[in-house]
């Protein structure tokens, strides 16, 4: 009757409330995926190491003082921070990370001149990510007409024969989408620069 | 020369068991127990206890 899991917000509350077992629960839960997603950019196990502490440090600092409030969302949170301080450690090293030769690594992939640094296609992955989440507020009509030019690189003939529209209403639509799109990103104060 | 044969891991393989090192996450649930947040006049501090 006992295998019922405990939930993260759940943890994080009794963590915040002084019981020291539930971060030991909630560090032991996610370990594997944190200090995965670390190493999977870094490639490095003692670099990993250390931003997975440093990462908790800041877990533990920020619960500790009772700053944290995005209950239910414990994981991507923590990824985030993790992902930040991969962020930061390259850019204090800017330097090629170093790879294992062990597997069948092809050192022209990281010379390719024209291919994105680790560093960058960071960036830019957390760019993208953000730009997909900040779209979901647009009208459904604007975000119906940007998806499908943006990310399905559809011409405004194409959309306009999908959605039922003249050229030109599809045209403003997309004119409005990015018009509100750099509203939302003013709103929430945000920078997305690569 | 004698040929090497070695298995090509799959990207899922290589990720497969990592964790961090015992004595990190034994660091880190230490410096929990020895941070303690006081406050005074709205601001909060952290003390490390030993």
């Amino acid at each position: 009757m006992n295998n019922v899991e405990i939930t993260d917000a759940v943890l994080v509350r009794e963590y915040m409330q002084g019981n020291e077992i539930a971060l030991s629960k909630l560090i032991n839960r996610h370990q594997h995926r944190i200090y995965s997603f670390i190493f999977s950019k870094v490639f490095d196990r003692d670099v990993a190491e250390d931003i997975f502490q440093d990462t908790f440090i800041k877990v533990i600092n920020t619960l500790k003082r009772g700053k944290y409030n995005e209950e239910g969302k414990f994981l991507p949170w923590v990824m985030r921070i993790a992902h930040n301080l991969v962020i930061d450690h390259f850019r204090r090293n800017k330097r090629m990370p170093k790879f294992d030769n062990s597997g069948d690594f092809n050192i022209f992939s990281v010379l390719s001149a024209s291919e994105l640094n680790i560093e960058t296609q960071i960036i830019k992955d957390q760019i993208e990510n953000d730009v997909k989440e900040l779209i979901k507020e647009l009208p459904e009509d604007q975000l119906e007409v940007l998806t499908m030019r943006i990310y399905k690189d559809m011409s405004f003939k194409e959309i306009s024969e999908r959605t039922g529209v003249s050229i030109n209403t599809a045209l403003g639509r997309m004119r409005y989408a990015l018009i509100n799109l750099r509203k939302i990103i003013e709103k929430h104060n945000l920078v997305l620069t690569n | 020369m004698r040929k090497l044969y070695t298995k090509k891991l799959s990207k899922k393989d290589q990720f497969k068991d990592l964790k961090p090192q015992k004595e990190t996450v034994q660091f880190l649930l230490n410096y929990s127990k020895a941070l303690r947040v006081v406050e005074n006049n709205g601001i909060k501090f952290g003390t490390i206890l030993n």
